[in-house]
């Protein structure tokens, strides 16, 4: 009984220091740190190196990691990459801190190579008891240093100059500087004071909590401090340090007492559902007001879009004729996850909404697929796009009303709380799921299905672009409060959206499935979702073309590392190049787009109109015949 | 001066030379994007000598005093304070260096409280932080009282008082103040005023910007009158009335 509740607040405290590095962080720099789990992985096997490997005594390598070579990371992280994102979207910061996560997590694989196993030196050994309860000297440990870490980021924050003026950077960075305190500096100094807690909570989750160092365990072992943090609004130390330790509680008993048979694995998913609760009970945010002028790239036109649609087609039956069997796989994987891609095309590009579990749809697509009527039917094709895009709506539902980052969250834990409750369970795949195919057999036949299903996503997602929904998207991501003020619906905007946009990956997902034959938990696993993101963001959010060279890539990724002896090459380099993305925020493709419009706009009588517009869109909100703007009253 | 590392723009002037303005722009061409706001503004402010820069929306005076403050970096131009050439010095070493820039409305910590706003006020100017306490709660009783409250729950009035403090704790130069008495009541805006007169008698150089003119007038040395990005007019606040309707009504048939 009362040894659960000490197991508890142990777990509470490991929680609670996770979550205020990441409030600490986002309060005073205003990025949220995807990467935050990442940095204390990192450290944590940076210590184990000091430590272990090269034989340190623990207490000097433990200072070393704390108080050198953790600030040292998060002052190169903030110079290097996130002091070019302070005027930047949610999308590109989150892109760029999600790559970090990527690259640290695969150099970190690459590095301390998962062959052998390893511990943390034992530290405090021994136990005692109170109260008939036996606590180890290493959790009256954890427990102090919780305290005092929470203490004195309070006192940081409130008495001292250094820890008002992050505050103050955070209120307004100009005032700040018109202050004479340097924003940039201030700013470092709070991914250096982040970097650090990420440290050390990953040394004491790694001392106390794992069994041995797994870099994926110890990176997403943060989820569960995003309940915490979300409960604490992204920005109250106490409210976040009081929820952590109630989830720690939670998931002590819900482990102690629940049914195992019917829960296993609960432990990382007790705080996933304490997050939806939490997003729940939040108030609705602030709407956005207007956001910057950006440019806003020419939409293809119906009848062109629909001739290189054609062409793609014949152009897929033609190329499927040549090449080899081998190559043929590939490219099918590439132009049925296409699909996939092109779904975020249609939410992220255009709709301006992130979404981190888009493989978990797919994984759904594909499940349905499997599921209805034997495994090849137009009613499972269908069912696949109804499950996730039902599914898709009730996420929207809960998580749109509040802002952006939470959608984010919401996402993440989604595709994390799925990848142990259900794609990896009996319920779910059972192991692995049969996929059947619609309509027709051979290979080749199949790769011209799924081209011709791409062709008729692309034109429909180009064509809603153009419509009249898809300039209340563009009005919507300009200024959230002039939509509302002229009557447009936010909230049916948004959910819409992102509801054909999770159907459309169910479809791909599905349709991959019927690819492979088969499918299994790991083809959909949330750390895929995240690839999947970067790699559109880096070929380009907003161009047919763009998402389906991502899909390219991301389904070459295991000829890359035949042919390249780096452990991980691809991964490591969708990490890089999301993080380069800072610098140049419209993706490789988007470049070209940029400067085939160039051109065109060399030629303006041959096409009217043809160029790049800048400016909010919101002077584009329909005023079409017939369109009744409402005024309220 | 002495954090301004910045070489002097004259470096030849002679000990007979005039010593430099404390502020002084030549030139200043600034814009936001492909938009340019500030087609060349020419300016020359010494010191405890108050100048009032009028005219109506969009003739580009908070640009002008984003560009003295450092905000917004110049096209071409140059920004000069007290001899120094400071076109490439950021905002936060300006602002130590001695000028004070208080921007229209926007000029405290909302979730910060009066004494946290104070502290933050420390980083420019030498005082400690009890002495720039007690400067502002000796001339503002009332921001006394409210402490220990956040700064984004007082009234406008109180709230403008507050981001005045910075100009008189931190003993600054160069004093920048935009829109002082915007929505604010007479009472109040009078009481501002005062503050200003008495900075300006013990020599800080002070420009004030105001859409509406009668209070700044009454305190300025100098009047500039600007429309479209460029000054149309410059005297003595008894000189430039007539100019001054013309700018806001347009010229008289």
């Amino acid at each position: 009984m009362l040894s659960y509740l000490v197991v508890g607040i142990i777990l509470g405290c490991l929680y609670a220091l996770t979550a205020t590095g990441l409030v600490v962080t986002y309060t005073t720099s205003g990025i949220f740190n995807f990467a935050h789990g990442a940095i204390g992985m990192f450290m944590a096997f940076t210590y184990w190196q000091l430590a272990v490997a090269w034989h340190l005594p623990w207490p000097l390598a433990m200072c070393l990691v704390l108080f050198v070579m953790a600030p040292l990371m998060g002052a190169v992280i903030e110079r290097g990459l996130v002091r070019q994102l302070y005027n930047a979207s949610l999308g590109v910061t989150l892109v760029v801190t999600l790559g970090l996560l990527l690259f640290l997590l695969y150099a970190a694989d690459g590095i301390w190579k998962p062959t052998i196993t390893r511990n943390l030196p034992t530290i405090f050994p021994g136990q005692f008891h109170l109260f008939g309860v036996v606590v180890t000297w290493y959790e009256l440990m954890v427990l102090i240093v919780s305290v005092l870490v929470a203490v004195a980021l309070r006192v940081f924050f409130t008495k001292t100059r250094a820890g008002i003026t992050m505050r103050a950077v955070v209120d307004d960075r100009d005032l700040t500087a018109r202050a004479g305190a340097s924003p940039a500096r201030t700013a470092q100094l709070s991914w250096i004071l982040g970097a650090s807690l990420a440290a050390l909570a990953g040394i004491l989750i790694a001392g106390g909590h794992l069994e041995q160092l797994d870099q994926f365990n110890l990176t997403i072992l943060v989820i569960s401090g995003y309940g915490a943090a979300v409960v604490g609004r992204l920005k109250s130390l106490p409210l976040t340090v009081g929820a952590a330790i109630l989830l720690g509680i939670l998931v002590s008993y819900g482990v102690g007492y629940l049914p195992v048979r019917l829960l296993s694995n609960l432990e990382p998913v007790i705080p996933v559902i304490l997050l939806f609760v939490a997003l729940l009970v939040l108030p609705q945010g602030r709407l956005r007001t207007a956001s910057f002028a950006r440019e806003v790239r020419r939409v293809t036109s119906l009848r062109s879009s629909i001739v290189l649609a054609g062409l793609f087609v014949l152009g897929a039956w033609i190329v499927s004729g040549l090449i080899s069997p081998g190559n043929l796989i590939t490219l099918g994987t590439a132009v049925a996850l296409g699909i996939v891609f092109l779904s975020l095309v249609l939410l992220t590009g255009y709709g301006g909404q992130v979404s981190l579990c888009q493989m978990t749809f797919a994984g759904l697509g594909a499940f349905m697929m499997g599921k209805t009527l034997g495994g090849g039917s137009i009613v499972g094709l269908a069912a696949a796009f109804a499950l996730p895009a039902a599914v898709g709506a009730v996420l929207a539902v809960v998580v749109l009303r509040l802002r952006d980052i939470y959608l984010a969250l919401a996402t993440l834990a989604f595709a994390y709380a799925m990848d142990n409750m259900f794609f990896n369970r009996e319920l779910g795949f059972g192991g692995i799921l049969r996929v059947g195919r619609f309509a027709v057999h051979s290979q080749r036949a199949f790769l011209v299905e799924i081209a011709f299903i791409f062709a008729v996503c692309a034109v429909g997602v180009l064509a809603l672009k153009r419509g009249r929904f898809g300039r209340r998207l563009s009005a919507v991501n300009d200024s959230e409060v002039a939509c509302a003020s002229v009557g447009i619906n936010i909230t049916a905007a948004k959910v819409l959206v992102f509801t054909l946009s999770a159907g459309m990956a169910g479809v791909g997902g599905a349709l991959y499935g019927g690819w492979q034959g088969q499918v299994g938990p790991i083809d959909f696993q949330m750390l895929f979702s995240l690839i999947v993101l970067l790699l559109i963001a880096l070929g380009g959010l907003d161009t047919v073309a763009g998402a389906f060279a991502a899909a390219l890539f991301y389904a070459l990724q295991p000829t890359i590392q035949q042919h390249v002896h780096v452990s991980n090459i691809t991964g490591l380099l969708v990490g890089l190049g999301a993080v380069a993305l800072g610098r140049n925020q419209g993706g490789i493709v988007g470049q070209v787009s940029d400067a085939v419009d160039r051109i065109r706009r060399a030629w303006p009588s041959r096409v009217p109109g043809a160029g790049v517009r800048t400016g909010p869109a919101i002077g584009a909100i329909p005023r079409e015949e017939g369109e009744v703007v409402r005024i309220a009253g | 001066m002495s954090a301004l590392q910045v070489e002097p723009y004259a470096p030849d002037a002679g000990a007979d030379a005039p010593p430099a303005a404390a502020l002084e722009l030549r030139g200043v061409h600034a814009g936001y994007g492909r938009v340019e706001v500030l087609h060349g503004i020419d300016l020359v402010l010494s010191r405890g000598s108050v100048l009032a820069v009028m005219g109506p929306n969009g003739a580009g005076k908070t640009t002008t005093l984003q560009v003295i403050a450092g905000l917004l970096k110049p096209t071409s131009g140059c920004v000069h304070v007290a001899g120094f050439h400071v076109n490439d010095v950021t905002p936060e070493v300006r602002a130590r260096a001695g000028v004070c820039s208080i921007p229209e409305a926007r000029g405290v910590f909302p979730n910060l409280t009066v004494n946290e706003n104070l502290r933050v006020f420390t980083h420019a100017g030498d005082q400690p932080y009890h002495v720039v306490q007690e400067r502002a709660y000796s001339r503002f009783p009332l921001l006394g009282q409210r402490r220990a409250q956040l700064a984004g729950t007082l009234s406008g009035g109180e709230r403008q008082m507050l981001s005045m403090c910075r100009a008189f704790t931190t003993d600054p130069a160069v004093l920048l103040i935009d829109e002082i008495s915007m929505g604010l009541a007479p009472l109040i805006v009078e009481e501002l005023y005062r503050v200003i007169a008495q900075l300006a008698a013990e020599g800080i150089a002070v420009l004030i910007v105001e859409q509406f003119a009668s209070m700044a007038l009454k305190v300025a040395d100098y009047a500039a009158i600007m429309r479209l990005g460029r000054i149309s007019a410059v005297g003595t606040p008894a000189d430039i009335a007539d100019a001054l309707s013309d700018a806001y009504l347009g010229p008289q048939a």
